[in-house]
């Protein structure tokens, strides 16, 4: 669908594209990510690519990789109606240096995008007017997307009622066990887990 | 259900009077006036929506009149998964209701979390409230939600304030005479 404007972006970048791919009519580029502000705009402004509408923007986590952290974005053009997927990996193993240029002056649709991804994974955004977590509290510590948080901590903002309080067992009650149909949770003191 | 049993004495003489306990009569007022509280967050809502509209008709059991305000409110009904975000709002709300009060788990989510066993979810309002009545499924169907409704109209008529847990019926029917046949105004089976 789109690999013209695949084409197009490696012939106007050159090295600063580094890697392509293309396959069941998904196109997408890696692009360096200091470069990350000037490829949107390109992206926008062309009128061969003519994308004027950003779809979606989210950080990925690879640990295993170095940089570790891959944001990717997704743009359309509702009058060439084409795609374009656009990749930059940011950050080393402490996360160090996760920053992109914001984007909001590009596309104003991803200032609530760009807040998503930094916070669920941490990655900043240099420009952003209110560069504040969306979805979490901000009492929330950490970014729960990043691989590395536990997969069992939760940050209550109210404490707990303990079993004493209740006077009844607060671990799940009957039937929330294996025959509800829900045994798949996390916890291995729970009866699901032990039987299984 | 059903299991509870109620003691409520009546006793008649000649000049037509009947004298009861002042407590089983409020109960049993209490029981058939249950003014809810929806605190409806995510896709159970759908099948509180039945459960409350004509085809299952809560208003049957004297439950139906919705209070959006906490102070005027009997039941709070916890329809869908509770994010910790919201974990100080539902207690806030909780705190507002006036005595007696009563809440009920609508769904496993409510109940126990369901499978949002994750940083987000608290796992089961009791964690944060007391609770009276669980009714597990996901979602639970309106015929479970009115079993949940009639435990709770049984524990509120003996003051029992142990929480009670819905148990699954046998779903779907099996045998053919379980079915229930719908008819038009014409007579002819649909």
């Amino acid at each position: 669908m789109s690999e013209a404007a695949l084409s197009r972006l490696k012939q106007q970048f050159g090295a600063a594209i580094l890697e392509t791919s293309s396959s069941f009519g998904d196109e997408t580029a890696v692009v360096d990510a200091t470069r990350w502000k000037e490829i949107a705009l390109f992206l926008r402004d062309d009128s061969k690519l003519a994308f004027d509408m950003p779809i979606d923007l989210c950080g990925v986590d690879y640990p295993e990789r170095s940089p570790r952290m891959e944001v990717v974005l997704h743009v359309y053009s509702t009058s060439l109606r084409h795609r374009l997927r656009l990749k930059a990996r940011v950050g080393d193993d402490e996360m160090n240096g996760a920053e992109l240029d914001s984007l909001v002056a590009v596309w104003s649709g991803v200032e609530w995008l760009e807040r998503e991804t930094y916070d669920m994974s941490g990655v900043t955004f240099r420009g952003h007017p209110d560069l504040r977590r969306i979805l979490m509290y901000p009492e929330f510590e950490g970014h729960p997307l990043r691989r590395d948080y536990a997969a069992n901590r939760t940050q209550p903002l109210i404490p707990y009622r303990t079993e004493s309080e209740a006077g009844v067992p607060l671990e799940k009650l009957a039937p929330f066990g294996p025959d509800e149909g829900m045994s798949f949770g996390r916890n291995p003191h729970l009866p699901s887990h032990s039987e299984n | 259900m059903g299991e509870v049993t109620r003691t409520v004495t009546i006793e008649g003489n000649e000049q037509g009077f009947a004298t009861t306990k002042l407590d089983a009569l409020l109960s049993w007022a209490r029981k058939y006036s249950l003014f809810q509280y929806p605190f409806v967050t995510a896709c159970c809502g759908m099948e509180f929506m039945a459960a409350v509209s004509p085809r299952f008709d809560i208003a049957r059991f004297g439950a139906e009149a919705p209070r959006f305000s906490p102070r005027q409110s009997d039941v709070l009904w916890v329809v869908g998964t509770i994010s910790q975000r919201q974990a100080p709002v539902l207690r806030r709300i909780y705190e507002q209701m006036m005595e007696p009060k009563w809440v009920i788990a609508f769904g496993t989510c409510a109940s126990c979390g369901g499978f949002y066993d994750n940083y987000t979810t608290v796992p089961g309002l009791d964690k944060i409230i007391p609770c009276d009545v669980y009714i597990p499924g996901c979602p639970p169907r309106p015929e479970a939600v009115f079993d949940g409704l009639m435990l709770l109209q049984d524990k509120i008529a003996s003051g029992d304030r142990s929480p009670g847990v819905v148990k699954p019926r046998q779903d779907p029917a099996l045998a053919k005479s379980d079915l229930v046949t719908l008819r038009t105004s014409a007579g002819r089976a649909e």
